[in-house]
């Protein structure tokens, strides 16, 4: 650890790469990706397919970009140019698998110990013992992975990862396995752990409640690209690009002709396809005739038996219940207005104003509920 | 029984070397992406499909005292290489080589690649991943290969007969003893050796399974076999 007077300096992994990768089962990849890392939890978000694992993968040095340069603070490690590249077991970088990758013959001890070999005996066990107390699996010792709990195996994954006392810690995917609440247990935790050390984490996930717990900065991927920087809210509550919609949970995607742009209220009119349904939404980069894509969340839209009046919400649109079914705690409904459209209610809700199938109804739509989306 | 003692020391002969080579062997193999590396592996399979006098054959051409293995052997040791023991270990190893090298193969490619990726990047290098990771994930893989070269050895005919000849206490092993008995119309002592013959077998095999099984069900490992390979 880079340490001056007492204090960390906290690092930055910086990143310029291309990878090219052509595969007899699949359309040729190309990865092309320019990033800063700084100190703390970054989210890499993006649909699976996006390049994310494999970015990883370059970053820990298991895979050899074509081009580019890999670098923690001022330390490189890897330049394509200057011909460096070094190696896994040297960059001193942390990895934990979505599959963990816990050695199945060793113990809990062994697991967490395997990368301290080069210290001496007593050092080793120290740091070992006070990593498993930072991550509360200091009672496992001696048992194999497979008499262990999920989360905390991952647990074990994370100490193991730790205890080398990395410049810059990967996750791909750890904890999709576990429940809200663990989840975040352990985030606290890692939290905890890097409050003083400061370290960069690169977190991957395509699931949007991990976005939505961890968020401080999120770089959204896809194709191999980045795709958008910035806090949560930015990145997925305004998204800009038909499959981050689709991957933050956006159920409606309808595709429409822009009728004209009204810049004195900040809305544009788009007719929705196939129907004379009309919207309005916010301005976007878009000219009257040009086509666009709206996602719209299925949770924000509003539903009413009777049609409203001396309303806010810009758009209310007739339309007709042509199924519906009941999803865990909340009941998914889809209303025929020209178009169709997704909407989530609550079982209460469709008790009271006894709605059903064939049922008339009209929605209403905020216009900043509204989101223009890229193919 | 000089037959029967001449069998085991060779079997263990062959077994120790086939594990000491077979094992940076089949690393190479399993874990190499060169290219012509098919070629290697059809030669370590040739055993399995060649009759063992074809096989015995060309090792007793190699051997003899024109052949370039049998004139090395010559200025090294003073002595030619066929019809003696050494002789006799060498083209034993060649014979029972895929039954060593493919069942390693075989348990050190069925290790998750990710745990190697874990250990490099937790810092370990080849040599350490291979002993502390790949070796104990495949002890089930090293214990078949390592019988299955025994047994294959202690029940060879065909090479030995080619390249052994038949001395007693050199190279007469169990299985010519018992053509032996059985071409002088000596039954008795021809069903003597084959029963012991056929209780080793039977005992050996059922330790390995039963050992392969229990570790194989704590790692999750299959089990190799030749036929499942063929």
């Amino acid at each position: 650890m880079d340490t001056v007077g007492g204090e960390v300096n906290a690092s930055t992994l910086s990143l310029r790469l291309q990878l090219q990768r052509s595969r007899a089962d699949s359309a040729p990849f190309l990865l092309d990706v320019s990033l800063q890392v700084p100190a703390g939890i970054t989210i890499l978000f993006g649909p699976s397919g996006a390049g994310k694992s494999t970015l990883l993968d370059c970053i820990a040095g298991l895979v050899r970009p074509d081009a580019g340069r890999i670098a923690v603070s001022e330390e490189v490690l890897f330049d394509s140019q200057a011909g460096v590249n070094r190696s896994p077991q040297t960059r001193r970088i942390a990895y934990v698998f979505q599959t963990l990758a816990l050695f199945p013959h060793l113990s809990a001890v062994e697991n967490v110990a395997y990368g301290l070999a080069s210290l001496p005996h007593a050092e080793s066990t120290a740091r070992v013992e006070e990593i498993m107390k930072a991550f509360r699996v200091d009672k496992l010792r001696a048992r194999k992975p497979a008499e262990i709990s999920g989360g905390e195996r991952q647990r074990i994954a994370l100490a193991r990862s730790l205890v080398t006392q990395p410049r810059v810690l990967l996750l791909d995917e750890p904890l999709s396995g576990l429940d809200a609440e663990l989840k975040s247990a352990i985030v606290e935790d890692l939290r905890a752990w890097n409050a003083e050390r400061r370290i960069p984490i690169l977190y991957v996930t395509h699931t949007r409640e991990e976005v939505d717990a961890l968020g401080e900065r999120v770089i959204a991927m896809d194709h191999g690209r980045v795709i958008g920087t910035g806090t949560p809210f930015d990145v997925l509550e305004a998204p800009r690009h038909k499959r981050l919609a689709q991957a933050a949970g956006f159920e409606n995607l309808l595709s429409g002709t822009v009728v004209d742009l009204r810049e004195a209220d900040g809305v544009m009119r788009v007719r929705l396809n196939n129907s004379h349904c009309e919207i309005e939404v916010p301005l976007g980069y878009a000219a009257a005739g040009d086509r666009v894509l709206v996602a719209i969340r299925a949770g924000d839209i509003l539903l009413a038996t009777s049609q409203p009046r001396d309303l806010s919400a810009r758009n209310v649109i007739e339309g007709k219940i042509v199924a519906m079914e009941l999803r865990g705690t909340l009941v998914r409904a889809r209303v025929d207005c020209g178009t169709q459209f997704i909407v989530h209610l609550t079982p209460g809700a469709v008790r009271t104003l006894e709605l059903a199938e064939g049922r008339c109804v009209w929605l209403v739509l905020k216009t900043h509920s509204c989101h223009l989306v890229e193919e | 029984m000089d037959a029967l003692l001449l069998s085991l020391r060779l079997a263990l002969c062959v077994s120790a070397i086939l594990l000491a080579g077979g094992l940076p062997l089949a690393y190479w193999l399993a874990y190499s992406n060169w290219r012509g590396k098919f070629l290697l592996e059809a030669v370590v399979a040739l055993p399995l499909v060649l009759p063992p006098t074809v096989l015995g054959f060309y090792v007793l051409i190699a051997m003899g005292p024109r052949g370039p293995l049998g004139k090395l052997w010559q200025t090294i040791f003073g002595h030619g290489l066929a019809f003696t023991f050494e002789g006799l270990v060498l083209a034993s190893v060649l014979y029972s080589l895929p039954f060593a090298v493919q069942p390693l193969i075989a348990s050190f490619e069925s290790v998750d690649r990710k745990l190697l990726d874990a250990s490099a990047v937790l810092g370990a290098g080849r040599l350490r991943t291979f002993w502390c990771v790949i070796l104990p994930l495949s002890i089930p893989g090293v214990v078949t290969a390592l019988v299955l070269s025994f047994a294959h050895t202690m029940g060879e005919f065909g090479v030995v007969l080619m390249v052994g000849g038949n001395l007693a206490g050199v190279t007469r092993t169990v299985s010519i003893d018992i053509y032996d008995h059985v071409q002088s119309l000596e039954y008795a002592d021809a069903n003597r050796m084959a029963l012991v013959l056929l209780a080793i077998s039977f005992a050996v095999l059922s330790v390995v399974y039963g050992f392969n099984r229990q570790v194989g069900r704590q790692i999750g490992h299959r089990l190799w076999t030749p036929w499942a390979a063929k």
